[in-house]
């Protein structure tokens, strides 16, 4: 356990050393913010709520899931398969310790660094903006750290196993962009899934990528109460196992099964 | 002209190649071009999801909207096809492979352009010009000979100014190594701005897309003109018909960027 949580530690301090890539990302993300933000707002010139949420809601949303794209990697990153395409794997497959927890703490690392780096300013940008809500209460609050927690772990088995593909495939960049675009237009992060019609909107909610993104930030906002937010805190913890466990089995089959490039 | 077809024949030789050389990795590059079918989607199942709740996005119909989404999505898609692998240059100058291009006898802009072109990005300009063709026959157009001339006008001018955008971004690469974030504020975020009517967007964001980043002669005045409709910049209808000179202007500009660029450039690794 300690040694996962020194590579979490490093890696966190690894990648507060592009500060300049990290004002970049800001840069970018904010512009991004309020584009999706006025559109939305345009809804809200015709109608008071849409799905329970109002303009102020909608704006939040915007902007908090600005904040955590990053956060939760859901553009994809492909550090990990790249050391598959090229055969490094096979080092890190010697190496004495778990390769899905080695790059497990790299992701909570990761989002570490990028809640403070990116999260907390675009945040700011949009509150200053437009005005976001932010939780009330300590409980709120830590309800969101939570299931936040939950949704990294999540997005990580995502990841994670679209990672694995790499043993199969060599080039990733098909699957790996077919799949974080699926899991950023169901997650929620082009409109919040309260927009879409119910029927599309349920069925967001029982696949893995709502506890991505849009779980997380229904409880920021307030919207989940009770029983709505003990459903959703079990429907990440589920997806979490389901994912996480898969992984495992994905790659212990790729390391009995598949000559690794370069071997 | 007889350089011009050489170069054209350079470029197909390059794109060929390229073409081939993704072909080897099948299932990915299968992958890859339905991911640029589910990203035209994802826009238009986006403006779908939202007139599921408006009759009208900033005084604009579903419909309309839709013939501004189809000149826009074209227009970038085109320039995506083309141009849009140049963002990928940081890549080069960070590898020191930029090097290579510089001395060979070919134009690096159509070196890049060639070596680099990714056909899965064709399926991203079929979705908007399907859009923007039914967009165009069921809407209710008052056609004359110069507004229908206006159509591809509007969209290789659009091209030309988002291939523009394209060129100065990347350009940035060369004095910060690292140029894609920054740069995805104005191309795809750009790309976003040409979905929707300007009507939408802040005064402020609205002279932004005029004068400095000039997204409004992309989509929305062609469109604004075609419907007969005032347009929220207070332009005179027929500023469409400057589309195609503010791409010149913009082409001009990128030209000067790139080559100052170049000439900044050194090697890394040196």
């Amino acid at each position: 356990m300690r040694l996962y949580l020194e590579v979490a530690r490093r890696t966190f301090a690894r990648m507060n050393t592009y500060r300049a890539a990290t004002a970049a990302g800001v840069f970018t993300n904010a512009v991004w913010g309020v584009l999706l933000a006025s559109v939305l707002l345009a809804v809200y010139d015709e109608r008071r709520t849409v799905g329970g949420f109002d303009a102020v809601d909608a704006v939040s949303f915007v902007f908090v899931a600005q904040g955590l794209l990053m956060v939760l990697g859901l553009f994809g990153d492909t550090e990990m398969a790249d050391r598959i395409t090229t055969g490094d794997v096979v080092v890190d497959l010697q190496r004495p310790h778990d390769h899905q927890l080695w790059w497990a703490a790299v992701a909570y690392g990761q989002a570490a660094h990028y809640l403070l780096a990116r999260g907390v300013p675009i945040v700011l940008v949009g509150a200053l903006g437009f005005g976001v809500r932010i939780p009330p209460d300590a409980g709120q609050a830590s309800a969101f750290v939570l299931s936040l927690v939950l949704g990294v772990a999540v997005a990580f088995g995502w990841r994670y196993l679209l990672g694995l593909s790499a043993f199969w495939l060599l080039d990733i960049r098909g699957a790996n962009q077919v799949g974080w675009m699926v899991a950023q237009f169901l997650g929620g992060a082009f409109v919040p899934i309260v927009f879409f019609p119910a029927w599309l909107e349920s069925s967001a909610r029982v696949l893995p990528f709502a506890s991505m993104l849009e779980i997380p930030i229904e409880v920021w906002l307030g919207q989940l109460r009770g029983v709505e937010m003990a459903t959703a805190l079990l429907t990440q913890v589920a997806w979490a196992l389901v994912l996480l466990v898969a992984g495992h089995h994905v790659l212990a089959r790729a390391v009995r099964r598949v000559v690794v490039q370069g071997g | 002209m007889a350089e011009v077809a050489a170069s054209l024949g350079v470029w197909g030789h390059l794109a060929a190649a390229r073409v081939r050389s993704d072909w080897q990795y099948r299932t990915s590059f299968l992958l890859l071009l339905l991911s640029q079918v589910l990203i035209a989607s994802c826009d238009l199942a986006v403006v779908a999801t939202l007139f599921s709740h408006v009759r009208a996005l900033g005084g604009w119909s579903g419909l309309e909207v839709a013939l501004i989404f189809g000149f826009g999505g074209v227009a970038f898609g085109l320039a995506d096809l083309f141009i849009g692998q140049l963002d990928k240059v940081s890549r080069h100058i960070k590898a020191g492979t930029f090097d290579l291009l510089l001395v060979r006898p070919v134009p690096t802009l159509l070196h890049l352009s060639g070596s680099e072109v990714s056909f899965r990005r064709v399926a991203r300009c079929l979705q908007p010009l399907v859009v923007l063709a039914v967009a165009l026959v069921v809407l209710d157009v008052d056609w004359n000979p110069e507004k229908v001339l206006l159509v591809p006008v509007a969209v290789v001018s659009g091209a030309v100014i988002f291939g523009g955008i394209f060129v100065i971004t990347s350009s940035i690469a060369f004095w910060t190594v690292e140029s894609r974030e920054v740069g995805n504020a104005f191309t795809y975020g750009g790309d976003l701005v040409v979905q929707y009517p300007l009507d939408v967007f802040g005064s402020w964001l609205r002279r932004l897309a005029t004068l400095v980043v000039p997204l409004a002669f992309v989509a929305y005045l062609p469109a604004a003109h075609l419907l007969d409709r005032a347009n929220a910049l207070g332009l005179p209808s027929l500023a469409a018909w400057a589309s195609p000179v503010v791409a010149l202007l913009v082409a001009l500009v990128a030209r000067a960027v790139w080559t100052t660029a170049i000439r900044h450039h050194r090697s890394t690794g040196s």
